[in-house]
């Protein structure tokens, strides 16, 4: 075998170059924007999105605000983590925003109305998140209905759920709950130190490295265990799995349930760090549950891919916010960053391209000394 | 036109890595004749037929139409040289009909309106002319598999193709289907169509096709003219060894009771009666009982019910004296294993590697699942075993997707998993399906090695010659009931076909 050949033929190999292709043409197509708005302040736009907390000239600066972006980038992995889990059972589990709404407001409620302590308000989200999931399970498995129908649905009734419990919660003068560091400092998210690395940022928690270490753990879940192998093979082949015993009504209900514990897990580690408040007034849906659909395509549909693609999304999304509004419209940086977030759909289609390249299915069987030849050289 | 050849494939080589699909091979096809490609699963058929038809570029090696040199990049040049295919799985949209599937693609039409009249009436004169009679205006759905194929050939006529390309046609057909395709055939020969039959059904050649041409392998093993060779010598060819095409076999010992069905009756998920209606049935270790039937009289659901598949309207199954009528799929398992119809719905995870495939029932069990966690190891080498013992043959070997392997690997594979797992009872239901003979023989093998191990074998089949070799009880399946308890040394073909047709039914003795 040629062995050049078959390093690009290696499926991991073919991801992350069809993610960097994704990522280099996103970023080459917000450029072009740039320059139609205004040719003179481009390049230096794009390198400004780019560098994000570099745009600070002190290291303590900086340090700061790499902070706030990992802070952002752990509810976004935990969010990305329940599709990609779902989506390997076959599942494409699009009610994440919802379960990651219900996740806030769980935590939220048990930290502003209920007053308890960061561990019960964390275990309320899991909860909380698992059981929207399992509403979406139970409807599949026992009524067929499609999971894509029932998680939008259920993303909206989640939404107006939550304003409605929060509305007692929120600050007279404005739409926003009560700050939890206000209200219940025992519910906010312990550092254990981190936050003194990033220049003492008080939003740095257990949260990022607790997110990432979920991903590992699911990792190892889906490649090596007895559990993962049969979800794998129920996503790939649900017939097949129902004649090998596996019971498939219970591993649909069990996915759903997982992903949205994901999710919800992915609120309270952005709610319980005070970063952000909920405001009650909101009518649409958080794009973080949706977003997390991007950073899992971008990642490869794998759990470890997913670290690097929700850092990067995270990243430019907060780097957008350092361009310059005296040259550029507020909202051209969410317009690239939805750009390269689309293009990252397209990790698939680029595979597929790379792929086309190959013989489409392999006919033959080398006979044995044909194939020891072939490994021989 | 000076050359007699409609299609000439000179010294075509054909590489993917690792492997030589085609190494130098030459197939020639006069106008007018009927030339059967012959070889195992994985000889390279495939690939020769997707270079032919633009699929695939040969490395080296030329093509010629009537003596010019062309070259084929893609299937839309195949489609503007003459060459067409009927797929081994149909392309048609289910619910068109049949005159629409048939334009598809080269539809007339009038300021933007489909103009279907003329395509009509030159659909029915092709229709007339080669005796295809098929209803242009029924759904795909609702015909039968045979007049899907018609259509496809319809679709073939349709588009003037002189060159047509059969891909194993016969092995979704029923025997009467089979005779009237091979007339079909015939009459297109007549017309002066050149006709590549791909196959590995001896008898089949032998009837229709005037040349065939032997891969094995990947290599070229010579062509000869059926009136001067035997069945006998094409197997020889093809497989490169001495091949038993009657199963050898002792006489039964069939002693206690292992399966007990009573009056089992399966809904069906196509119509509002039942599928399998009141079945009763006994099959004892050390006996191989054969249920015979044309496709479609409820063997499917009969077998979806004692798998577990599908739950029974009503009837008990014991299996060893123990009630497993509500029991799950995995606790009938334990006592039970199964070589499903459909290899690629339920026999295989075909993204998943081999190994992952051969232990598909067993991976929780302690052999292969310690504290939750998958040993990768005892896996492997469990893996390996079951490919060396059974000859799986494959790209990587146990870390090859299923989807990479030829078909009658795939099977060989799920045999072997289905064998060695433990079990007292085997249902095996229409095992040799696309195996080439070489492939059959090594199955009907495995069954009669199971019998004699003092299994009890369960075969649903629709091949009457499998029927007649293997079983020593034939059950005739018709409508969903049980028409015959027959016996093979006592009945002929005809009488069995008979009953498969539902012309003919014996009392079914209770118990026997």
């Amino acid at each position: 075998m040629n062995g050049k050949d078959s390093f690009f033929r290696r499926p991991g190999v073919q991801t992350f170059l069809s993610s960097i292709i994704c990522v280099v043409f996103g970023l080459l197509l917000g450029y072009i924007i740039l320059l139609l708005i205004n040719a003179k302040g481009a390049s230096a736009g794009i390198v400004t999105l780019l560098k994000n907390y570099m745009n600070y000239p002190t290291r303590p600066a900086q340090m700061k605000y790499l902070g706030n972006t990992l802070v952002k980038m752990a509810p976004l992995l935990m969010c990305a983590l329940s599709i990609c889990f779902c989506y390997k059972a076959g599942l494409f589990n699009i009610g994440a925003a919802g379960q990651y709404v219900v996740g806030a407001g769980a935590c939220l409620y048990g930290a502003l109305s209920l007053k308890l302590p960061w561990i019960a308000c964390l275990l309320f989200s899991i909860v909380i998140g698992a059981l929207w999931g399992m509403i979406v399970g139970a409807l599949k498995a026992y009524l067929n209905v499609n999971e894509v129908i029932s998680g939008i649905m259920l993303n909206w009734i989640g939404l107006y759920l939550v304003n409605m419990s929060l509305a007692p919660v929120k600050e007279l003068a404005s739409p926003y709950t009560q700050k939890v560091a206000a209200v219940n400092k025992a519910a906010l998210l312990p550092s254990m130190g981190l936050s003194s690395l990033f220049s003492k940022n008080q939003y740095v928690t257990i949260a990022i490295p607790l997110s990432i270490l979920t991903a590992i753990v699911l990792w190892v879940v889906l490649n090596k265990t007895a559990f993962g192998y049969e979800l794998k093979a129920t996503g790939y082949n649900k017939e097949a799995s129902r004649y090998a015993g596996m019971r498939e009504k219970r591993n649909i209900i069990i996915t759903l349930m997982i992903g949205g514990a994901l999710a919800g897990t992915g609120a309270a580690f952005l709610y319980l760090t005070g970063f952000e408040e909920w405001s009650v007034t909101q009518s649409s849906v958080p794009g973080m549950g949706f977003n997390g659909i991007a950073a899992t395509f971008l990642g490869g549909l794998s759990p470890i891919g997913t670290i690097f693609a929700s850092y990067f999304i995270q990243h430019i999304t907060s780097g957008g916010a350092y361009l310059d509004k005296a040259i550029y419209p507020s909202q051209i940086s969410d317009l690239i960053i939805a750009l390269i977030i689309y293009l990252c759909g397209f990790v698939l289609f680029f595979k597929t391209v790379m792929n086309s390249r190959r013989p489409a299915k392999v006919i033959n069987n080398a006979n044995d000394t044909e194939k020891k030849g072939g490994k021989a050289q | 036109m000076d050359t007699p050849y409609a299609i000439e494939m000179l010294n075509i080589t054909k590489r993917f890595p690792g492997i030589i699909a085609n190494d130098n091979i030459t197939l020639q096809l006069k106008r007018g004749e009927i030339h059967a490609l012959l070889g195992e699963n994985g000889a390279g058929k495939s690939t020769l037929m997707s270079v032919l038809f633009g699929l695939y570029q040969a490395e080296e090696g030329i093509i010629k139409k009537d003596g010019k040199v062309v070259s084929i990049k893609n299937p839309n040049d195949a489609n503007d040289l003459g060459i067409g295919m009927v797929h081994q799985h149909f392309k048609l949209v289910q619910c068109f009909t049949v005159l629409e599937n048939i334009i598809l693609g080269v539809e007339t039409t009038k300021n933007g309106i489909l103009q279907k009249d003329e395509a009509r009436k030159k659909v029915m004169a092709l229709s007339e002319k080669y005796g295809l009679m098929v209803d242009p205006d029924a759904l795909i759905q609702d015909i039968t598999v045979g007049m899907q194929q018609r259509t496809e050939i319809l679709k073939m006529l349709y588009r003037d193709n002189e060159i047509l390309i059969f891909d194993e046609p016969t092995a979704v057909l029923t025997p009467q289907e089979i005779a009237e395709l091979m007339q079909i055939m015939k009459n297109l020969a007549k017309e002066g169509k050149s006709i590549l039959f791909i196959s590995h059904k001896l008898n089949e050649i032998m009837e229709v096709a005037d040349r065939c041409t032997v891969l094995r392998r990947g290599k070229y093993i010579g062509t000869v003219d059926i009136k001067d060779t035997t069945q006998e010598e094409l197997s020889r060819m093809m497989v490169g060894r001495d091949v038993q095409l009657v199963v050898e076999k002792g006489p039964a010992h069939p002693g206690e009771v292992v399966l007990d069905i009573r009056n089992m009756t399966v809904a069906s998920k196509v119509h509002n009666n039942n599928a399998v209606k009141n079945v009763s049935l006994q099959v004892r270790s050390g006996e191989i009982v054969c249920i015979a039937g044309i496709d479609g009289n409820g063997q499917t659901e009969f077998v979806y019910g004692l798998s577990g598949l599908e739950p029974l309207v009503s009837g008990t199954i014991t299996m060893l004296g123990k009630d497993i009528t509500r029991a799950t799929i995995r606790e009938r398992a334990s006592e039970m294993s199964h070589i499903p119809e459909d290899r690629h719905k339920h026999g295989l995870v075909l993204d998943y590697s081999l190994e992952y495939n051969i232990v598909l029932q067993r991976y929780w069990q302690p052999e292969f699942t310690k504290n939750g966690f998958l040993d990768q190891k005892a896996i492997r080498n469990y893996a390996e075993r079951l490919i060396e013992e059974n000859d799986v043959r494959s790209g990587q070997g146990a870390i090859t997707t299923t989807r990479a392997m030829s078909g009658g690997n795939q099977q060989k594979a799920i045999i072997a998993r289905e064998i060695d797992k433990k079990h007292e009872l085997l249902l095996a239901v229409q095992p040799t399906r696309g195996l080439d003979v070489g492939a059959i023989e090594t199955v009907h093998r495995n069954l009669i090695r199971e019998r004699d191990s003092g299994k009890a074998v369960l075969l649903i089949s629709l091949e009457l010659e499998e029927v007649m070799n293997v079983a020593d009880r034939i059950l005739v399946m018709y409508e969903g009931e049980i028409v015959g308890d027959l016996d093979p040394k006592q009945i002929t073909v005809e009488e069995l076909g008979l009953y498969m047709a539902g012309a003919k039914r014996n009392t079914v003795k209770e118990g026997a």
